[in-house]
C-alpha cells in the first residue's frame, strides 16, 4: 500500500482570542490517499477552512499529529513548511489569487521560482501546463485580460505545475457562473484522473460535493461523516450521505476507489438528483467561455 | 529564490507604482544631492583657500604678538619699526622683511567713497608676499623714509573710487588726509567671501602718522632657507621676546596656517554634510513609510507567494531589495543632480565647488544603507506574515 498523501490523527486547532480559547477543530482524524477525489463540506464556521489550511500546510495544529507527504508538520520550521507546501501541495482559491500585472505564464511559473528552477525552464514548464488546462493560446495575457474561468484555470495550472501530491481547492467555483464553474470542475476532475493528484475540494455547494468520490462533512470542528461513493451520483444511483450523523471513525482506504468519476463532458453532472436546489439552472446553455478547451 | 529573481520582482513592483516610487525617491534624491553639493562647496572652498595660502609662498614666516590659536583674544602689539630692524638683522637681509599696521578707514575721491582697509607697509611687501601691479608703481624706500603720502589701491578700491577714469596721479583722502595714487594692484579675487582687493597700501611711516602711533601689527619674513624656516622663526621669536619680555610672540609658517585653516574648513564641510545627511535621513523615513504601505497593500500577494512555497526569507529579501532599489536609484539620481548642480555653482557663481570621489561614494553608500536600515522592519513584517491571515486580507 502506498503512503497516504495526508494523514491527520486527532488534530486540534485552537485560537487564542483576547485570552479566550476557541477551538476551530476538535480532534479530527482522516487520511487522504494519493489520487483521491474528496469533497469537504460544511457550513461556514464549521472548521472546514481551518481544516483546509492545515491539510495544505499553511497552518500547524495545536494538538495531534499531521503528516503531509510523509513529514510531520508539527516538527517543521516555517521555512521547511514553505518548502513542503511548494513540493507537495497545490492550492486553488475561490478568488484565484493571481498576481495582477503578471502574465499567465509567469503566474503559473511562480511556484517554480521558489523551487529555484531557472527562468527558461520555468517558462517552458508553465507554458506546457497552461496547454494542459486549455490556455496554450493565452500565455502572455494578464489576469485582467482573461475571463473568470480562464483566470481560475491559470490558477489550476499554477497549482499543478509543481506536480504536487495534493490539490487543495477552496470553493474553486464560488466566484464563477454555473456554466464556467462546471467547466472548471470538469477540468479539475480530468486532471485528478490523469495525473493521479489527490483532489481535495472544500465547498458548501452540495451539488458540487456530490460529484466527489468521497465526502467529508465537517461541523463544529468535528468530522460528522466521511463516506465513500464508488460511483458518482451523476449516474443517478447515489444519494450523497452528507448529513450522516455517524462519527467518522470509519477507517477507510480510498486507494481502491480510483479515479473513476464521470467523463468530463459538459453537463456531465446534469443527472444529479432533483432535490438539488439549483438543478433547473444548470442546463443553461454555455455562453461565452471556453468550456470546450477543457475537453 | 534567486537574487536576480528578487531584483526583478522588486523592480516590477516599483514600476507598477511609478508616481509613488518617484515621490518616495524624491526624498532620497534631495538628500543625496544636497550632500554632494554641500560637500563639493566645502571641499572647493577649502581647496581655494589652501591654494591662496600656498600662493603666499612656502617660505613665508609671519611673526605676531600673542598666540595663533582659535579663541585667543588679539594682543595689543608692542612692536615698532625698530623691532623690524632687529628682525632684519636676525634674518640678515632687510629686503626679506615686511611689516604691516592696518586699520579700517574711509577712502574718498571726489564725491565717491569706499570703506576699506588701509595698510601701512614697507617697500619690501610685493617681494615678500608676491604681489603684482596692474598699473603704476609700488612704494619705494624713499616713500617710506620720508613718510610720503602716496597710495597703492587694491583693484576693488580703484574701481569704486575711479569707475570711469585713470586713478594714477589722482588724489584720495584716507581718514581725512590726502594721498596721491601711484599704483593699482592686479586683482586677487575673493577668499571665503572676503574681497582681497579691498585694500590700500601706504608707507608705514605715513600710516603711523595718520593714526598717531608708533606701533606695527606684525612682521612678515620671507625665509631664505626653507629647510631651516622653523629654526629662523625660533630665533626671531627669541630676539623679540628679549626686546619685549612681557609679551609672547608667535612665528607661524604657511604650513601651520594651512593646518589651522584646514581644520576649520574641515569642520565646516563636516557640518554641511551632517545637515544634508539629516535630509537624507528624512528621505529614509519616507522609504520606510512607503514600504510599510506596500507590505500592507500586497498582503494577499505575500500570502499567495507563501502558499506556493516562498519562505519567510524569500519575502523579506524581496521587500528589502525593493527598499534598497528605491534608495539606490534615488541615490544615483541625487548624485547626478548634485554633481550637475555643483558644476553649475562652480562655473557660474563666485562659490567654488569641487567634486570628490569619496563624497560620491559616501552619498551612494549611505543611501543604499538607508534603504537597508529603513527597509528591514517592513521586510521582516512581510516575511513573518501568517499565510492564512495574509490570504484572507482584503
Amino acid at each position: 500500500m502506498t503512503v497516504p498523501a495526508v494523514e491527520a490523527v486527532d488534530v486540534w486547532r485552537t485560537y487564542e482570542l483576547d485570552g479566550v480559547s476557541v477551538s476551530a477543530l476538535r480532534g479530527v482524524s482522516l487520511t487522504i490517499d494519493q489520487g483521491e477525489y474528496v469533497a469537504v463540506i460544511g457550513p461556514s464556521g464549521s472548521g472546514k477552512s481551518t481544516l483546509m489550511h492545515l491539510l495544505g500546510g499553511l497552518d500547524r495544529p495545536s494538538g495531534g499529529r499531521l503528516v503531509i507527504g510523509g513529514r510531520d508538520v508539527t516538527t517543521l520550521t516555517a521555512p521547511e513548511l514553505a518548502t513542503l507546501r511548494n513540493e507537495t501541495i497545490g492550492f486553488v482559491f475561490q478568488a484565484f489569487h493571481l498576481l495582477a500585472r503578471t502574465s499567465a505564464v509567469d503566474n503559473v511559473a511562480l511556484p517554480l521560482v521558489y523551487r529555484g528552477v531557472g527562468a527558461r525552464q520555468r517558462r517552458e514548464q508553465a507554458a506546457a501546463m497552461l496547454g494542459r488546462v486549455g490556455l496554450g493560446h493565452r500565455l502572455h495575457h494578464r489576469p485582467n485580460q482573461l475571463s473568470g474561468g480562464e483566470q481560475q484555470r491559470v490558477a489550476i495550472a499554477r497549482a499543478l505545475v509543481t506536480e504536487p501530491a495534493v490539490l487543495l481547492a477552496d470553493e474553486p467555483t464560488g466566484n464563477l457562473d454555473s456554466a464556467t464553474g462546471e467547466a472548471v470542475l470538469e477540468l479539475l476532475e480530468r486532471l485528478n484522473a490523469e495525473s493521479g493528484v489527490a483532489l481535495v475540494m472544500v465547498t458548501h455547494d452540495q451539488e458540487v460535493a456530490a460529484r466527489a468520490h468521497r465526502r467529508i462533512a465537517v461541523r463544529d470542528g468535528l468530522i460528522r461523516s466521511d463516506s465513500l461513493h464508488d460511483r458518482p451520483p451523476s449516474d443517478g444511483s447515489g444519494v450523497p450521505a452528507t448529513l450522516d450523523p455517524a462519527p467518522s471513525a470509519e477507517p477507510r482506504s480510498a486507494s481502491g476507489s480510483g479515479p473513476g468519476h464521470p467523463p468530463g463532458g459538459p453537463g456531465g453532472a446534469a443527472g444529479a438528483t432533483g432535490r438539488l436546489p439549483r438543478a433547473e439552472e444548470r442546463p443553461r446553455p454555455s455562453g461565452r467561455l471556453h468550456r470546450g478547451d477543457a475537453g | 529564490m534567486r537574487l536576480a529573481e528578487a531584483w526583478r520582482v522588486a523592480s516590477d513592483a516599483l514600476r507598477a507604482n511609478r508616481m509613488r516610487s518617484l515621490l518616495t525617491m524624491l526624498g532620497v534624491i534631495i538628500g543625496v544631492a544636497s550632500v554632494v553639493i554641500l560637500v563639493a562647496i566645502g571641499t572647493g572652498t577649502k581647496q581655494q583657500v589652501e591654494q591662496q595660502v600656498e600662493g603666499l609662498g612656502s617660505n613665508l614666516l609671519l611673526v605676531v604678538p600673542g598666540r595663533i590659536e582659535v579663541g585667543n583674544a588679539p594682543v595689543v602689539s608692542p612692536l615698532d619699526l625698530s623691532d623690524a630692524d632687529a628682525v632684519s638683522r636676525v634674518v640678515g637681509d632687510p629686503g626679506r622683511v615686511a611689516v604691516t599696521v592696518a586699520s579700517g578707514a574711509t577712502a574718498r575721491a571726489g564725491n565717491r567713497s569706499d570703506f576699506t582697509t588701509v595698510q601701512g607697509v614697507l617697500e619690501t611687501t610685493p617681494s615678500v608676499f608676491t604681489r603684482s601691479l596692474s598699473r603704476g608703481r609700488y612704494l619705494t624706500g624713499a616713500d617710506v623714509d620720508t613718510s610720503r603720502r602716496v597710495a597703492v589701491l587694491g583693484d576693488s578700491v580703484a574701481r569704486a573710487l575711479f569707475p570711469d577714469r585713470d586713478p594714477l596721479g589722482q588724489q584720495v583722502t584716507l581718514a581725512g588726509v590726502r594721498f596721491r595714487v601711484i599704483g593699482v594692484f592686479a586683482p586677487l579675487g575673493q577668499s571665503l567671501g572676503v574681497d582681497r582687493d579691498d585694500e590700500v597700501h601706504v608707507p608705514v611711516t605715513a600710516a603711523q602718522r595718520l593714526w598717531g602711533t608708533q606701533r606695527i601689527d606684525g612682521i612678515a619674513v620671507k625665509a631664505p632657507d626653507r629647510e631651516r624656516i622653523d629654526e629662523l622663526g625660533d630665533r626671531i621669536v627669541a630676539e623679540l621676546s628679549r626686546r619685549h619680555p612681557d609679551t609672547e610672540f608667535s612665528a607661524v609658517t604657511q604650513r601651520q596656517i594651512l593646518g589651522v585653516l584646514g581644520d576649520i574648513l574641515g569642520v565646516l564641510t563636516g557640518v554641511l554634510a551632517a545637515i544634508a545627511g539629516i535630509s537624507l535621513l528624512v528621505g529614509g523615513v519616507g522609504v520606510s513609510n512607503i514600504m510599510l504601505v506596500s507590505v500592507r497593500e500586497r498582503t494577499r500577494e505575500i500570502g499567495l507567494r507563501k502558499a506556493v512555497g516562498a519562505r519567510p526569507r524569500d519575502i523579506g529579501v524581496q521587500f528589502l531589495l525593493e527598499a534598497v532599489l528605491l534608495t539606490s536609484v534615488g541615490g544615483l539620481t541625487g548624485m547626478a543632480l548634485g554633481v550637475g548642480a555643483a558644476l553649475l555653482v562652480d562655473a557660474f557663481s563666485p562659490i567654488p565647488a569641487a567634486i570628490t570621489w569619496w563624497s560620491l561614494a559616501l552619498a551612494f553608500g549611505v543611501s543604499a544603507a538607508v534603504g537597508i536600515v529603513f527597509g528591514v522592519v517592513p521586510a521582516q513584517r512581510a516575511g513573518r506574515l501568517d499565510p492564512v491571515v495574509a490570504l484572507r486580507a482584503e
